[in-house]
């Protein structure tokens, strides 16, 4: 049986699931960006260090006894101003070396780039400011002969320190990918013949019987084989409750074994678990665009060489018609412009929020699929929920039991779940269940008889039990008397009556309903409460559809809707002007998961539904919806904050060493919005964390 | 207007004129790519302060890998963006990285870095 052998490679020794390639890709660039920050601070420092002594020694008669030493047009100042000129140059050819390289290599490509102004600005200034010193004779008066050096050596200074900063940030972003890395468990106990071995998680396969003891990690994703436990599925899901976990449930990898010892069969492992499907999605989102960054990447293609034309028609415009000296003004205006309008800061910050938001979003058991859903996320008006599965469980529970007979509550719900027992009607499972939960032992049916549309009649412990609707009741003339009304009251809460009747007398009634999850009603009002309409779509009838809706306090619904019908009623909505968010479950939700603006699937429903959808929320709470859409509010608010800081107006006259400020400031501004970012908690939901 | 400003202007005006000139009218002809055998057309792509080549021919309906060698350790190259086939790629310092898309449609479609700064073109023939 060779194939099997290879399917089970580990069994002889043969490890065939490949180790995850991320951890190791990832200590690369953070080493490398580690080096590159560290000479980029360097950089800094030499230059900042120059920079002090050049500020001061540009303008010496502004200090009482610099201007002793050193007065204008001194020889002595000369002097200085030379060793300056030479000084500068050496932080040019070492902190600005990037500038210069970076800008020649961009003109043999035809582009020009950030380097290229940066290289033109500091350069000009310096070729004046030197051709000035040696040969002050080719300008008309002494006014022109100042130099700038100070401009050169600050400017390339706070540049480098804006790179650092950025580069710094950027490091940041990966923290939520690290983290989730750092979950991953390294050893895992499996059982290979008949013996429990430690070996690396990598070498599970997939069929692979793994043993876990209490607070150990879960190494991969299965299904447990045998035992029970209480597991913490925090990590991936967010739920803060542990999950009760049986044979036959799944596990999660990266989630920890609270309670109980038991044995799971690994049925996904290496990069086809769910965490690793996690990582690889907050990490394609790095490299996602939204429509910002699209206007910004048409804008930049023009941008380098329209900030040069713009500061030669600014030299233009300042020689020809400013005030004297006109050579000096012009020049200003002309290295002002090139230094401020440098566009990193533009080009940084949409891709770093996004990052940094997808990656909030993963830690909170959202997954964000690319950054157009999480930017149009915050523009949403009106959010369609659908009822089963979402808003409620979608599973019926028993939810009351009316005595009207000689028969006390358990004696009637066990004769009922005998009889349900053998019926294969969903709602008969609710029953059957609530019975077996209040430890009643269901005894068996016999001379079982369903009545299509009615109900059901069986014998059990020797009595005749009925169990169905009216019209069974009234067939078999079983007078039901106040029943009726108390079976009206539980349809009007939407919930599902069926008389029961013992020996042809009535004896109660059992109620079922889909009950609604225990925070639908607290995430609805946060979800009104930031401004949206919340709208319930269901196939159920008005009536019951009504009653949810009045539970969990949600106003427009939209019952008796078809599942093909559904993506229609999304684009209704979306005709009448509105951006329609839709959450849904189920494979009946798929077509108009995609058809809304943003699709949010609910975790726990289908394969199908998360696929179609932008958002899903691993935790099968609404909750999720709510983060989601603060999430995107709260990155998107970042965008143009950055973007405000890079043009604070086209500054005429603004020095270039306020210029260079304001790129450092820019970058700066980037970095507070990310760590804004990381400091965020959901808003008008309570701490509790229940579903 | 003395003899001075009419000097800086004309020589200002003529420094735009080869700005737009140089950046926005000339047109590099593209390297085309290779034809392996395994029915790829390849084509090796340095990214150093730009591509190298910038603009590549390939021909429509079968399968193209670039493959990426970022020389330099400037973070502004760091991510390759082909967004007209849904690709990005990270480009870790000195490492080969292909990116592979099947050209559908004839036409000129960019590549960028993240910051849209560096560009390059893919130019697809019919």
């Amino acid at each position: 049986m060779a194939i099997e052998v290879g399917t089970f490679g580990p069994a002889t020794g043969v490890v065939t699931a490949a180790p995850p390639a991320v951890p190791d890709a990832l200590e690369r660039e953070t080493v490398a960006r580690g080096r590159e920050y560290r000479s980029l601070m360097r950089k800094w420092w030499f230059g900042a260090s120059i920079g002090v002594v050049t500020m001061v020694m540009s303008y010496p008669w502004l200090f009482p006894v610099l201007r002793e030493w050193f007065p204008r047009e001194s020889a002595q100042l000369w002097w200085v101003w030379a060793g300056m000129g030479v000084a500068s140059l050496a932080v040019l050819a070492y902190s600005g070396n990037q500038f210069f390289t970076g800008a020649w290599q961009g003109l043999r490509h035809r582009s020009a780039n950030m380097h290229t102004l940066i290289a033109m600005g500091t350069g000009i200034a310096w070729v004046y400011s030197t051709i000035a010193l040696l040969v002050p004779e080719l300008f008309p008066a002494s006014e022109y002969t100042e130099v700038y050096y100070d401009v050169t050596v600050v400017v390339t200074a706070l540049v480098v320190l804006g790179l650092a900063m950025e580069l710094r940030a950027k490091g940041r972003t990966s923290d939520a990918i690290k983290k989730l890395i750092g979950l991953q468990a390294k050893t895992a106990r499996v059982v290979r013949d008949g013996q429990e071995i430690d070996v690396p998680v990598e070498a599970v396969a997939v069929g692979d019987l793994v043993v876990v003891r209490p607070g150990e990690k879960i190494p991969v994703d299965g299904e447990i084989a045998d035992g029970a436990s209480a597991l913490d599925e925090s990590m991936v899901t967010g739920e803060s409750m542990p999950v009760e976990k049986r044979v036959g449930d799944d596990v999660i990898g990266a989630t920890i074994n609270r309670t109980g010892a038991f044995r799971f069969r690994a049925t996904r492992v290496g990069k086809d678990t769910a965490l690793a499907s996690i990582i690889r999605m907050v990490q394609d989102a790095q490299g996602s665009k939204v429509p910002v960054q699209r206007i910004v990447d048409v804008v930049s293609g023009y941008f380098t060489p329209a900030v040069a034309i713009l500061a030669i028609l600014g030299f233009m415009a300042w020689y020809t018609f400013g005030p004297a000296p006109a050579l000096v003004y012009a020049l200003i205006v002309a290295v002002t412009t090139l230094i401020i309008a440098c566009p990193c800061a533009l080009g940084m910050a949409t891709p770093m929020s996004l990052t940094t938001g997808v990656g909030l979003g993963a830690l909170n058991g959202i997954l964000i699929r690319g950054g157009e859903a999480l930017q149009t996320a915050q523009k949403l008006q009106t959010i369609v929920l659908d009822k089963t599965g979402t808003i409620t469980h979608g599973k019926p529970v028993l939810t009351d039991v009316v005595v009207a007979g000689p028969f006390p509550e358990d004696e009637l719900l066990r004769l009922a779940g005998g009889v349900e027992k053998s019926s294969e009607h969903p709602l008969a499972a609710a029953i059957v269940e609530a019975a077996v939960a209040r430890g009643l032992a269901l005894p068996d049916a016999e001379a079982f008889n369903a009545v299509p549309g009615h109900g059901i009649e069986a014998r059990v412990d020797g009595r005749s039990v009925l169990l169905g609707n009216l019209k069974l009741m009234r067939d078999r003339e079983v007078p039901v008397g106040t029943l009726e009304a108390e079976a009206l009251r539980l349809s009007d809460e939407g919930k599902t009556p069926m008389y029961v009747a013992i020996d042809d007398k009535p004896a109660g009634i059992v109620a079922v309903a889909d009950t609604v999850k225990a925070d639908s009603r607290e995430a609805i009002r946060a979800l009104s409460a930031m401004g949206l309409e919340v709208v319930m779509m269901t196939g159920d009838n008005e009536r019951t559809a009504r009653a949810i809706a009045r539970e969990v306090g949600v106003e427009r619904v939209l019952s008796e809707v078809l599942p093909e019908d559904k993506a229609a009623q999304v684009q209704m909505l979306q005709l009448e002007g509105k951006t329609v968010g839709m959450v849904g479950d189920g494979i009946n939700d798929a077509p108009a998961l995609a058809q809304a603006d943003v699709g949010f699937a609910i975790g726990t429903g289908t394969d199908v539904a998360i696929a179609a959808s932008d958002i899903t929320l691993i935790k099968g709470s609404l909750r999720g919806v709510v983060m989601a859409i603060q999430i995107s509010r709260a990155t998107m608010l970042g965008l143009p904050v950055a973007l405000g800081a890079l043009y604070p107006v086209f500054g005429i006259l603004l020095s270039p060493l306020l210029a260079a400020l304001a790129m450092s400031f820019s970058s700066v501004t980037v970095i507070a919005n990310a760590n804004r970012l990381k400091r965020w908690k959901p808003k008008g939901l309570p701490r509790r964390a229940e579903a | 207007m003395t003899w001075d400003t009419i000097v800086v202007n004309a020589v200002g005006l003529a420094l735009i004129a080869f700005i737009v000139w140089f950046f926005w009218l000339v047109k590099t002809k593209g390297a085309r790519a290779a034809l392996t055998s395994g029915g790829y057309q390849e084509q090796m792509v340095l990214v150093k302060g730009g591509y190298t080549p910038d603009a590549i021919v390939v021909e429509r309906g079968k399968p193209v890998r670039l493959n990426f060698v970022r020389q330099e350790s400037a973070a502004c190259s760091e991510m390759v963006l082909l967004p007209a086939f849904g690709k990005s790629a990270n480009l870790p310092e000195g490492e080969t990285v292909a990116v592979e898309f099947m050209p559908a449609e004839p036409g000129e479609y960019e590549f960028s870095c993240q910051m849209g700064m560096l560009r390059g073109r893919v130019i697809v023939e019919a």
